[in-house]
């Protein structure tokens, strides 16, 4: 499987393992339908772009981001069919691809179980709302978070039909692109992303993205104002 | 270090090689301490549900009556309700009558398939919980457990709890309706000896775990229970107080500081992950487990308070 995915994902570029690729969730898969993985890159300099790799689930790649102007970090939160390997890919401007990972027990169902707002059936009335917030961090960059309300249907269970949203840009607000990202339905119900991009106080970010059905949404997250520092990562 | 893809696979088949097998069960060790006049405590492990341990981690109680033998709780699986009636029934010289079933949580009561249902009692709330719940439940814990399991059913109790007492041969029981480490928590007051059986209510020396919480009305019958004329109190994982007060206090003091502090972390930015990893005060540092249940908790948790705090951002054409 792996292979496989290495063949398609990486070509003929050389792949290796790099422990400063950091790849980070908790101990147990308490919500497979939600579980949250960190991918920290920012021990590597050069990184161009950052791929979140689910090895065992039927859609294996979660995230594609390319951090133009940010630094290499993404957290999200990913659904999980079964015990897997999650990995998070790296590739430098040489092309060279850097990988790091570890495995995380899931019991299973994740991508097999239609999500709740489904079963809820109010994912309409809620669909493309977003939440969310910018904090100023240390060296010129502001941690962002964003949710947007999506179903992230994987085209996997019932007649559901896939229905994802496929692409996030972040930028600034001169209309520079900080980072941009495609998607896949491995990505949770309602997807959550936490970036670092560059800017400082005072700065707004606008989000653009877009889903399979070709809607697009936008999001215009405003720097908080007196909040604390992260005590984050 | 430069790996081939082939090297990268081996590499990954070899983590394969330390997945865990499915768990072969020995036999459960019941032990019953005195703790009160004629109730005994049957501890559990203060760990995860894991294959080391059978899922026997709840604490567990027998109360003899002049009518027959009362269970608290009967643990995760129909091996281990077996074997805690024998233990039970030979301790007491008498027959189980009755068998209290706190929550809907398998470590606590999925053991009940063991017993006819017309003797099993539960809040309604518990047994409507347990047939929409039930089953899912059931299934996490043969994916956990493998064989301990084998056999145990999902089961209803047979009788609802209406009534605030029960009176067995002359000893009556208190029985409180309440809630927030679920939708329905039962705890009990035997008179006869003073102690109060909290339920998951009440953790010791043990951190709460938060699945079906429900923080506000979890702290109402936290206060509720030590307002209550009681004498030691028979936490639902960790070690008896005899005092009455620690337990109930240091409860309370973990779902305060657990929601304070993921309300704060949701403010600052931080990510379910680093929340995960948020440092625990010293204070808790008997607690066993934290760690474990404080990811478990930032599971549970957060995407409420993520969508009740962080702002609306969406900008409509
Ligand atoms: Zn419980």
């Amino acid at each position: 499987m792996w292979a496989a995915h290495a063949r398609t994902l990486f070509g003929d570029d050389p792949v290796r393992f790099d422990p400063r690729v950091k790849v980070v969730f908790p101990m147990i898969a308490e919500n497979q339908r939600a579980f949250p993985v960190v991918i920290d890159a920012r021990a590597i300099a050069g990184v161009v772009r950052m791929l979140l790799l689910v090895d065992l689930n039927p859609i294996p790649v979660a995230i594609d981001y390319r951090p133009v102007h940010a630094a290499p970090y993404v957290a999200t939160r990913i659904k999980l069919d079964q015990r897997t390997p999650v990995r998070g890919a790296v590739q430098l401007a040489s092309g060279a691809w850097l990988v790091s990972g570890g495995w995380v027990d899931a019991a299973g169902g994740g991508c097999s179980a239609p999500p709740v707002s489904r079963v809820k059936g109010d994912w309409a009335q809620h669909l493309g709302e977003m939440r969310g917030e910018a904090w100023p961090m240390a060296g010129g960059l502001a941690r962002l978070r964003l949710h947007v309300r999506h179903p992230m249907d994987t085209g996997l269970v019932d007649n559901i039909a896939t229905y994802h949203l496929e692409a996030l840009r972040v930028k600034d607000a001169g209309g520079r692109m900080l980072g941009e990202m495609d998607i896949w339905a491995a990505v949770a119900e309602d997807p959550a992303i936490t970036l670092m991009v560059e800017g400082g106080a005072g700065d707004a970010f606008t989000v653009e993205a877009r889903d399979t059905n070709g809607r697009d949404y936008r999001a215009l997250l405003p720097m908080a104002r007196q909040s604390p520092m992260p005590g984050g990562r | 270090m430069i790996l081939s893809r082939r090297s990268l696979l081996g590499g990954v088949a070899a983590l394969g090689a330390l997945a865990s097998k499915p768990a072969r069960a020995a036999d459960y060790a019941i032990m019953p301490e005195p703790i009160g006049e004629g109730l005994w405590l049957v501890r559990g492990a203060d760990a995860p549900i894991a294959a080391d341990n059978g899922g026997a981690i709840a604490n567990i109680a027998i109360i003899a009556t002049p009518a027959g033998t009362l269970l608290w709780d009967c643990g995760p699986s129909i091996r281990y309700a077996r074997a805690l009636r024998q233990v039970a029934e030979q301790l007491t010289g008498k027959p189980v009558v009755r068998v209290y079933v706190s929550h809907l949580h398998p470590d606590h009561g999925l053991g009940l398939a063991a017993f006819d249902p017309a003797i099993v009692a539960a809040l309604p709330g518990t047994i409507d919980a347990l047939r929409a719940q039930g089953q899912g439940y059931a299934d996490g814990m043969y994916r956990l457990l493998g064989d301990w399991m084998r056999g145990t059913d999902l089961v209803l109790p047979g009788r609802t709890i209406v009534a605030a007492e029960e009176a067995f041969g002359g000893r009556t029981l208190r029985l409180l309706a309440l809630s927030g480490h679920s939708a329905a928590d039962l705890a009990l007051i035997d008179p006869q000896s003073g102690l109060l059986l909290g339920g998951d209510l009440v953790f010791h020396d043990r951190a709460p775990s938060t699945p079906t919480a429900d923080l506000g009305t979890w702290r109402a019958s936290l206060d509720r229970l030590k307002a209550l004329p009681h004498g030691g109190v028979v936490p639902g994982h960790g070690p008896f107080d005899p005092g009455g007060r620690a337990a109930i206090d240091q409860t309370r003091d973990w779902i305060d500081w657990l929601d304070a502090t993921l309300t704060q972390a949701v403010r600052d930015g931080i990510d379910m992950v680093e929340a995960g990893e948020i440092a625990i005060p010293g204070r808790f540092a008997t607690m066993a487990a934290a760690r474990y249940e404080v990811q478990r908790s930032v599971a549970h948790l957060y995407p409420a308070l993520e969508a009740a705090l962080l702002p609306r951002v969406d900008v409509r054409d």
